[in-house]
């Protein structure tokens, strides 16, 4: 096989290839900086929590309209927005640690989907809300896809400043400043938003995996932030496309195919990574002179 | 610098029965007191006598249990609370995020710059400025992981430098560090007074207090002194901050008002 048949060929011939490789190139762009973001807040679990919560919501959305888009995507916005302000004022407002709060937020979430499911009994296209369908997105939906990257990155611009101070010196923020608490919570609500449009494509408990995996990985590479979430979201799309390909030539589902060269990086980068990965420790280079 | 030295007498900030304390059990009470502006106030006293407490107070991080905290420029206006710069004692930061001396630093520009504004070139030279201050010239683009301890507390200094607050509190911003360190950071401390800012340190350092800070709080939950510092860190004073710093009483009764007079 050629190299153009390999790579290439795929996205030339078939539409739907196509549109799965802007998907998940937009899903690159903006799951990137938030995956970093996360992880450097402490929240890598946060995520996983969240698409748990939108799961239930989601769910009763398709309960409700069948396969439709709006109804799906507001479903899983209600419910990612109720558990994420939810928990984050908690945590604010009282003693509990964010973690907690969110375990608690996003348990109670799950059980009610489940819940709400069960009384309509279980469907074979359910699914495709766990799973994705990044084979097959309309236009409505990579609109949306695209839409939610783009509006990821112009409020990310906006509330950045807070974000990384909140994350560096918590305390000064504090001191200066009000942002502190109204950015976190814009920076839950781009994390939902995220899932959601991560959710059409990969499904809700996949859609994480694009965000922490590279993210994860990028911190094996660079040192700098801003260095850090370029390659995150360079990472990201890489694995989308590799992805893409290793399910189109091997008849694997490309949801996890996806995941699974994310999850590959990441093992890679974890052996061989210059910044604290396991080789540069193992075998450390001479010191240096000063 | 362009503080108003007008109204040199007036208070900058004034306790009234001051009570803090966490879950109703008070860790500063019925402190009552005045600091004229420009003053350079050490506040000293064994552990647990409430100095950190007292300083969250004026930052506004705890609430008063009761009394007040005022807060004025030196004509006796109100004072926003971004006229404050706080360095806590262990600051709470993340030491592994990967941000650069630079960056760190460029944060005490906060007020100026707020959440969007740029920071321009008379900026940058502040910043450089700042960062050459404190001996930290050729670190900029280090991340703040591989600092040493001295100086980390180095690079807060120069972000408190670029904070240009008429107020500074500093909670036990010496710890740790070694004498060369010390002597530089005492020095801008004397600088900061010398432009008429108001400082307030709790410290440790007993020598150090006399040496450099003119008056000081003895502090053991409530005021054991308060003057110039030569008359308020005698051994009987000293000695008695230790007795009256008991422990936590679980079953403590209420304090009420004529009790406590």
């Amino acid at each position: 096989m050629n190299p153009y048949d390999l790579l290439i060929g795929p996205f030339a011939e078939f539409d739907f290839m196509r549109r799965a490789l802007v998907g998940v190139l937009a899903l690159a762009a903006g799951a990137g900086p938030v995956g970093v973001l996360l992880m450097l807040r402490r929240m890598s679990l946060t995520g996983d929590a969240m698409a748990h919560a939108i799961l239930p919501g989601a769910a009763v959305g398709f309960l409700a309209a069948g396969l439709n888009l709006f109804a799906m995507t507001i479903g899983g916005l209600v419910a990612g927005f109720a558990v994420a302000l939810g928990a984050g004022a908690v945590a604010r407002a009282t003693q509990m640690k964010e973690d907690a709060a969110l375990a608690a937020f996003y348990l109670v979430s799950l059980a009610l989907g489940v819940l709400l499911v069960s009384l309509r009994g279980s469907n074979v296209d359910l699914l495709h809300v766990l799973f994705g369908t990044v084979l097959a997105l309309d236009d409505a939906t990579l609109l949306l896809i695209v839409g939610i990257a783009s509006l990821t990155l112009v409020v990310l611009a906006l509330v950045w400043r807070p974000l990384v101070l909140e994350c560096v010196d918590p305390g000064f923020l504090r001191s200066v400043s009000r942002a502190g608490a109204p950015s976190h919570l814009v920076f839950l609500a781009l994390v939902v938003l995220n899932l959601v449009g991560g959710f059409h494509a990969l499904g809700t408990l996949l859609a994480v995996g694009l965000m922490m995996l590279p993210a994860a990985t990028a911190r094996f590479w660079v040192r700098d932030l801003t260095a850090m979430i370029i390659a995150a979201s360079l990472i990201a799309a890489a694995s989308g496309v590799v992805g893409l390909l290793v399910s189109y030539h091997s008849g694997a589902p490309s949801g996890p195919a996806i995941i699974l060269v994310a999850g590959l990086a990441y093992a890679l980068s974890v052996l061989v990574g210059p910044v604290g990965g396991l080789l540069p420790r193992f075998m450390p280079r001479r010191h240096l002179e000063a | 610098m362009s503080l108003d030295h007008s109204h040199p007498s007036a208070n900058v900030l004034a306790f009234r029965d001051l009570t803090l304390g966490y879950d109703r059990h008070p860790a500063v009470h019925h402190l009552d007191g005045d600091v004229p502006a420009g003053e350079l106030l050490a506040v000293c006293g064994p552990n647990g006598a409430g100095k950190s407490t007292l300083l969250k107070g004026i930052v506004g991080a705890l609430k008063p249990l009761a009394g007040s905290i005022a807060l004025s420029d030196a004509a006796g206006r109100p004072l926003p609370a971004r006229e404050i710069a706080y360095l806590p004692q262990a600051a709470e930061l993340d030491r592994t995020f990967p941000i650069e001396v630079y960056d760190l630093v460029a944060m005490g520009l906060w007020r100026r710059a707020g959440l969007f504004g740029g920071i321009g070139r008379a900026d940058r030279a502040r910043i450089e400025e700042a960062i050459a201050a404190v001996g930290l010239s050729g670190f900029e683009d280090r991340p703040i992981g591989t600092l040493s301890g001295g100086q980390m507390q180095r690079a807060l200094f120069a972000r408190l430098l670029l904070q240009d607050a008429q107020i500074i509190l500093l909670d036990e911003p010496f710890t740790a560090l070694d004498a060369g360190t010390v002597a530089d950071l005492v020095a801008l401390v004397e600088r900061w007074n010398g432009e008429g800012r108001t400082v307030m340190a709790v410290l440790h350092d007993m020598e150090l207090v006399r040496r450099h800070f003119p008056r000081t709080l003895l502090l053991a939950r409530s005021v054991v002194d308060w003057g110039r510092t030569p008359e308020v860190l005698t051994e009987a004073n000293l000695a008695r901050a230790r007795h009256m710093c008991e422990a936590w009483d679980e079953a403590a009764d209420i304090c009420l008002p004529e009790r406590a007079a």
